[in-house]
């Protein structure tokens, strides 16, 4: 799309006017009423602050803090690693006393490498040398490092590294998308955010459109949040930020969904497999442009989000600003502990959350949010029945796929069919298995399937590997001995080349056999270990030299 | 603390195969009352006959399946199969013959394919098929309006094949409407003369018409509430009607009109409820199309041409055949691929 600057030519609002659709998606219980109108409120320092070294997409950072260090607020204690990487910081000050492993915020309950940091309760934080910076009169350049140095990762739930999406793209950027769409139930922390520090936001903003030189700017927001939207415009107004309009989107979900808003506002669909950059799209989520402000405007690192605590299994729910690193154990209890019957646990919404385990796991940069529900609230699924191939999941797949047929394949291992019918497509939104009416864990299916195919790849690309390795070595092996052959032919020709005839070869050996009886007439005949004899040694070797004398006349040693 | 784990997504579900089941049931509803209205006991006969039946043959079979019965059977889809089969049944037909049917469609049909699901052809279409090739003479014993039997008298008469005095056969079922006219086109005659008949009403069969419309009104009911999808009532009907039109424009004395064809026989049950059997029809909404079309083409072509009066079980076995390729022809442009990429 090299021409995609002259699609969106300025002045742009007026192009964005008309919203589109996208395919299928569901109306969905809100759930968000209470949380969404309650003010957001620190959940405070907790005495263990346990920060993964990953918390975002790439690769995980480098620590640079040992056991016993102690660390300030704010202070880098482990550094990015490779191109794809963001560093971590301390969210409060206190002393590191492990680095291992840990159980961490992650679908597969594994866990991970993390700094443990117990804290002081002092916050001490580590004082900024820098003055603020006018981000006006800043090269684009040195925003991405200031952000990338900041830590800030996109908080909307993926965690990719903010400043890889602001910076490494070669195409001209059309359109800075500000996602406040929070289309998953039960979730409000974009929302609240808006309708208090809507004024952070804005400023952000301005700093990520100076950051992309986009040609437009639009804050998506969805239906249900009119406080936000207002908070919004009146900032937005305040702030004379005129090249940035806001847009309501209708509360279908998973309208948030990068692709399907992209989708929405512009009509057109980020190539499978591709990025929103690939047709000129930047999308970021408030959260990340107010962590933006913080990063540039307080030169503050990213050290705290708005997580959402709610669902019939807490007693307040509510939005909390926790620490990164808090554990969720803490913030259940800032939010008054569970009720009694609560049943599960989620992380992220209830349509494409996972459950955990266990409460010990920290807040990380995705955190958005925190559901404990009772069995009420959310009941185990129901058994499930065969496939009747309604097509119901076909009707609302965002993606366009034929998710009974992909069910189909998954569950027969059939996995290149499945990939056929574009398996790698699916964003796992839970759209089908929601509307199923045989109840079937369709999101699973795929899932398995993924890492079915991800885990064939592994070893089919090892097993390449050592075919590759065990054909190179058969070719050496090979070849040595084929320069072994030609070198023995060589030697051979030149023994036969020499003389020619059996005379000259006995010659040769004649001549070997005189060197050897040489050699051993000049060393072998000498006596040997005679220097440092004891005097009967001595007597007993005369002795014997006398009898063999005597028997022998004819021999003579050489003393 | 310790907590389970479950897969995503988490919100409690929105559906069920009983309830989509339920609404099925629900929505024939109408139907069944007005067929009852006009065509007697016998209709109610038919369903208890064959839901037993199915029922029965369907815990049979799962109990030899080693399946768990009870569940399944609560599903409900045995119990519409056995009405759609039953609603499509001649009511004076004799006791075996939805007896037979239903064994067929359960036995045959759908169990021994792998149960719900796994049925290539829609099973109430292939028992209905095998009574009709089978027996043709009972499948005509229609009732004809007006003329009832009480219940009793129906009783007796479908178990016994004992009619009550002073009444014979002949005085109690009538030739449909469609058969009538197959019959009398053979013998020449023109449509006009036909309807002139008192076989007929406003604008298709006597009673038929009132049938095919509450049919259509619980069929547009299972559209609003989701159950089913519009692409493939709206293929058949329109499928139904074109080619009857183009004919009927050719020559109307030979060729009845579009609105006769969809209000006759089994045409509106036929692509509310026969045709959308999700398990047996083509998935894919460009496919779904295609699907009912088809079934529509074909139903006329059988009704016009075939030996059968009505064509509307033959062309959905004969699309059932077809849906598989239809599907695998019919794939949709999945998100992000192809192009659909302008602004």
């Amino acid at each position: 799309m090299a021409d995609s600057g002259t699609r969106f030519p300025r002045p742009q609002a007026a192009l964005f006017s008309r919203l589109h659709t996208f395919h299928g998606g569901l109306q969905l219980p809100g759930h968000r009423d209470v949380t969404a109108a309650t003010p957001i409120v620190p959940a405070g320092i907790p005495p263990l602050l346990i920060l993964p070294l990953q918390q975002h997409i790439g690769e995980p950072a480098e620590s640079r803090v040992g056991p016993g260090d102690y660390v300030y607020k704010g202070q880098t204690i482990a550094a990015a690693s490779g191109p794809v990487s963001v560093p971590a910081h301390a969210s409060s000050s206190g002393t590191v006393i492990a680095i291992e492993k840990r159980a961490v915020p992650h679908p597969s309950g594994l866990p991970a490498d993390c700094i443990v940091i117990e804290t002081d309760g002092r916050d001490c934080y580590q004082q900024a040398d820098h003055a603020a910076l006018d981000y006006r009169h800043t090269e684009p350049a040195e925003l991405c490092a200031l952000i990338r140095q900041a830590g800030i990762v996109g908080l909307g739930g993926a965690g990719f590294p903010t400043w890889v999406k602001l910076c490494n793209h070669s195409q001209r950027i059309a359109l800075l998308l500000i996602n406040a769409v929070e289309c998953e139930p039960y979730i409000s922390c974009d929302n609240r955010l808006l309708q208090e520090r809507a004024a952070e936001v804005v400023e952000g903003v301005k700093i990520l459109f100076h950051a992309v030189q986009p040609d437009a700017c639009i804050i998506a927001i969805e239906d249900h949040m009119p406080q936000a939207e207002q908070a919004l415009r009146t900032a937005l107004d305040a702030a004379n930020a005129s090249g940035i309009s806001v847009t309501r989107v209708p509360d279908i979900y998973p309208s948030g969904g990068e692709r399907q808003l992209i989708r929405i506002l512009t009509g057109r669909e980020v190539p499978s497999q591709g990025f929103p950059a690939d047709i000129g799209i930047i999308c970021q989520n408030v959260g990340t442009a107010a962590a933006v402000y913080n990063a540039v405007v307080r030169r503050q690192p990213l050290l705290s989000r708005i997580v959402t605590v709610t669902g019939d299994g807490v007693a307040q729910p509510q939005n909390l600003e926790a620490l990164l690193g808090t554990p969720v154990s803490h913030l259940i209890a800032a939010a008054g502990g569970y009720t009694a019957d609560v049943d599960r646990l989620l992380i992220g919404g209830p349509m494409m959350g996972y459950t955990v385990h266990t409460d010990s796991i920290p807040v990380i940069k995705t955190t958005n949010c925190v559901l404990a529900v009772s069995r009420k609230e959310m009941p185990a699924p129901p058994p499930a029945l065969p496939c009747i191939r309604c097509g119901k999941c076909t009707d609302v797949c965002p993606a366009e796929l034929l998710p009974q047929q992909l069910y189909w394949y998954a569950r027969s291992n059939n996995y290149d069919a499945a990939q056929d019918y574009q398996l790698f497509d699916c964003i796992e939104c839970g759209c089908c298995a929601y509307v199923c009416p045989s109840h079937i864990p369709l999101v699973q299916y795929y899932r398995n399937a993924k890492a079915a195919i991800w885990t064939q790849e592994v070893q089919k690309k090892a097993s390449d590997n050592a075919r590759n390795r065990h054909e190179a070595k058969q070719l050496r092996l090979a070849r040595i001995k084929q320069e072994r052959a030609e070198r023995m032919a060589r030697k051979k020709q030149a023994l036969s080349g020499d003389g020619g005839g059996k005379e000259s070869r006995q010659a040769v050996i004649q001549a070997a056999l005189d060197r050897v009886k040489r050699k051993q007439e000049q060393a072998g005949a000498a006596p040997k270990n005679v220097d440092n004899l004891t005097v009967e040694q001595q007597q007993l070797i005369d002795a014997a030299d006398r009898r063999r004398r005597l028997q022998h006349p004819e021999n003579k040693t050489t003393d | 603390m310790e907590f389970k784990t479950y897969s995503s997504p988490h919100l409690p579900v929105s559906n069920s195969v009983a309830v989509m089941m339920q609404r099925v049931l629900l929505a024939l509803l109408p139907g069944t009352i007005c067929a009852f209205w006009i065509f007697g006991w016998g209709i109610i006969i038919n369903i208890l006959l064959a839901g037993i039946t199915a029922l029965s043959a369907e815990a049979a079979i799962l109990r030899l399946r080693q399946r768990p019965a009870f569940t399944t059977l609560l599903d409900g889809s045995a119990l519409v199969t056995a009405v759609l089969l039953a609603l499509a049944l001649p009511p004076l037909a004799p006791w075996w013959i939805p007896v037979i049917g239903s064994l067929f469609a359960i036995v045959i049909a759908k169990q021994l394919y792998g149960g719900l699901g796994y049925n290539p052809f829609n099973p109430a279409m292939a028992g209905y098929v095998v009574l009709l090739i089978s027996f043709p003479l009972e499948l005509t014993l229609w009732s004809a309006p007006g003329a009832q039997l009480n219940f009793i008298d129906t009783l007796t008469l479908v178990f016994s094949g004992n009619l009550p005095v002073g009444q014979s056969l002949d005085t109690i079922t009538q030739a449909t409407p469609m058969d009538s006219i197959k019959t009398r086109l053979g013998l020449s005659e023109t449509l006009s003369e036909i309807h002139a008949s008192p076989l007929f009403g406003h604008f298709a069969g006597a009673g038929w018409e009132w049938l095919n419309l509450w049919f259509l009104l619980g069929g547009l009911w299972l559209l609003q509430m989701k159950v089913i999808q519009w692409q493939i009532p709206a293929g058949m009907l329109a499928g139904l009607a074109s080619i009857a039109f183009v004919f009927y424009a050719v020559n109307p004395d030979i060729y009845t009109t579009p609105l006769f064809q969809m209000f006759s026989g089994a045409a509106m049950l036929g692509a509310f409820f026969i045709a959308t059997d999700p398990v047996s029809a083509s998935t894919t909404p460009r496919g779904r199309i295609y699907y009912g079309l088809g079934i529509g083409l074909l139903t006329y072509v059988i009704r016009t041409w075939g030996g059968y009066p009505d064509g509307v079980a033959f062309a959905v076995l004969l699309m059932n055949l077809a849906a598989p390729t239809i599907d695998h022809y019919t794939r949709p442009r999945v998100f992000g691929h192809g192009d659909r990429d302008k602004l």
